[in-house]
């Protein structure tokens, strides 16, 4: 109970007063750097507001001492002890081809899983078709696609691309944004422990086999390949690594058998998750460009040919890139 | 249903103790409505701003237009709470800070994820999932943020107290009763003691009514406790009373000697 405040007060202020000073210092500019010598001076300082929060635990000092003491200490404690990323020093060049094909192999599992439920959602999507034509409309949201494969063929090689003339910009802005909503909405949905995440990788199988099925029914295979080759080569397998993310998101809420708390089962996935869904949105922007400047043009424009040997080179470095892109290299940081 | 907490408790390698006192659902809601604002003011700005493009290729200013809105509305969190260490517009006018929930500096990829995870938070509508996640979480956290590991902290402006407020340069009459004083230490107990001091501290602040009732109690208190003569009470008043009690309680026994 007894303690002199105002001694108390007067001998410690001018530590807390540079204390304050340092810490503004270091929160104001993120690259800051103390020096060895302003370091050590800094962990002092820290340790003394420390001891005199100390002093006052268990004594009657009033609450505002010890709030201001507790922020000092606070904001000191995560200076101190943080070892903050520095986006500075973020090569995107080393993300690209090393983080990223890293963090997708080092979650294979969850992605072969993101594969097989957009195939189930596929065979569904296509059953239902099969069974039930009349439900096109139902099942396919977009309009372009609720007529006839064979008349929407014939209309668009009449039309030889000029459909999207002078909204080419617009159209691919429009995709890539839309595709990135939906990737981070895949992503983000496996907090529901994976429900939203497997119900939107079903959906988008379910659509996918319909369209499918549609246009190889028509007999439109050719023009399918064309079509969608050239950019659903990168948006398919984009949306399934973001559904990849999701999942996992969701094993590691779930965390069956790791034996630790959610916290630190989450800090081990953050940083794998930031990066599945950096490369996503990546993939996604060059897929908007392909599909707006690349994939509306049909023949007599563009061979079929050209089109689908474009995809399959794009698939082939695809593969290349998440599968072989990074092995050797130093192993890209976790959480 | 976890109990909430007002306040959350780091304890540092060290073995200190510290609170941090967690931000409530209303405040956050007032941020965030800030924050949407900005969000639209931004927009809108860029938008006119990218308008000089429509003179060259309306398509090309459409499709700016779409992107900018895009990268505005997903980046204006990430890009606020990572440059200005856990803070967004309507953050730092609400004085409220995004923390790590050990009490340590936010890496890059949790400001993403919590940000990221703002699509579940607000399903169905007006936040409805964030909303009932951070009243029934214990920690006051949507799901952005237990996905995140993250916590929102209220920041007020604390001063170090003005001692001065004491007034302990004064003739203190009861000081002359070193047995009445000792007497006066045992019998009032330390959340008295501060009681008192935080009064005096803060008694500029007080409306003039409240401060006289106040005082008048505090006094009456320690005169029950402890009973000083006449000549030392007499003509003191309560806030004066009060004054005397609290440097006595709060002085060290060798400064008094």
């Amino acid at each position: 109970m007894i303690i002199d405040l105002e001694r108390f007060t007067a001998t410690e202020k001018p530590f807390w007063d540079e204390l304050e000073r340092l810490l503004k210092r270091v929160e104001n500019d993120p690259a800051c750097r103390l020096g060895v010598e302003g370091a050590a001076r800094f962990h002092y300082l820290y340790q003394r507001a420390s001891a005199g929060l100390a002093r006052l635990d268990g004594l009657a000092a009033p609450l505002e001492f010890r709030r201001y003491l507790e922020s000092l200490v606070a904001r000191a404690y995560g200076e101190i002890h943080s070892t903050r990323d520095n986006a500075h020093r973020l090569v995107p060049r080393t993300w690209l081809l090393e983080s990223f094909p890293q963090t997708f192999r080092r979650h294979i599992r969850q992605f072969q899983l993101a594969v097989l439920i957009t195939i189930v959602g596929a065979i569904f999507g296509a059953a239902i078709l099969m069974v039930a034509p009349e439900e096109k409309g139902m099942l396919l949201p977009f309009d372009h696609l609720h007529g006839s494969p064979t008349e929407r063929v014939a209309k668009e090689e009449q039309e030889a691309g000029k459909r999207l003339a002078g909204h080419k910009a617009t159209f691919s802005s429009s995709l890539m944004t839309h595709n990135t909503q939906v990737s981070i909405a895949c992503m983000a949905t496996g907090m529901t422990w994976g429900v939203g995440t497997i119900i939107l990788l079903f959906y988008n199988g379910v659509i996918l086999g319909a369209v499918v099925l549609d246009y190889l029914a028509a007999g439109q295979g050719i023009f399918l390949a064309g079509w969608l080759l050239p950019h659903g080569v990168i948006e398919i397998p984009a949306i399934l690594i973001a559904g990849q993310a999701g999942l996992v998101l969701a094993t590691t809420l779930i965390g069956k058998g790791s034996g630790l708390t959610l916290v630190a089962r989450m800090r081990k996935v953050w940083a794998d998750l930031t990066t599945l869904i950096g490369g996503v949105g990546l993939m996604l922007v060059w897929a908007g460009i392909v599909e707006a400047f690349f994939s509306q043009y049909h023949e007599p424009v563009l061979p079929y040919s050209v089109k689908i040997a474009f995809g399959v080179v794009e698939l082939c470095l695809l593969v290349l890139f998440l599968g072989r892109s990074g092995r050797g290299g130093k192993v890209a940081k976790r959480g | 249903m976890a109990e909430q907490t007002t306040t959350l408790q780091i304890r540092t390698p060290e073995g200190i103790r510290f609170s941090l006192l967690l931000a409530g659902p209303t405040s956050r809601l007032l941020a965030l409505l800030v924050d949407f604002s900005c969000i639209t003011v931004a927009t809108t700005t860029i938008s006119t701003v990218l308008r000089l493009f429509a003179l060259i290729s309306q398509d090309i200013f459409m499709a700016l237009t779409i992107l900018s809105g895009f990268v505005i509305s997903i980046g204006y969190g990430i890009g606020c709470e990572w440059y200005w260490q856990g803070q967004t517009v309507g953050k730092r006018l609400l004085h409220l800070r995004v923390m790590d929930e050990q009490g340590l500096k936010l890496q890059f990829s949790q400001v993403v994820i919590r940000n990221l995870l703002r699509i579940v938070d607000s399903l169905p509508a007006l936040y409805l999932v964030g909303g009932i996640a951070s009243l029934t979480s214990r920690k006051c956290q949507r799901l952005g943020d237990l996905a995140a590991g993250t916590i929102v902290i209220r920041t007020p402006k604390v001063q170090l107290p003005d001692l001065e407020q004491l007034g302990t340069e004064k003739f203190n009459s009861l000081a002359a009763y070193p047995h009445l004083v000792a007497r006066l230490r045992q019998k009032v107990s330390r959340e008295e003691g501060a009681i008192a001091l935080r009064a005096l501290i803060r008694r500029e602040e007080l409306d003039p009514a409240a401060r006289l009732e106040l005082f008048r109690e505090l006094a009456a208190l320690f005169r029950s406790q402890v009973a000083f003569p006449g000549e030392a009470v007499d003509g003191v008043s309560d806030e004066r009373y009060v004054r005397n009690v609290v440097e006595l309680l709060f002085e060290q026994r060798g400064r008094q000697s």
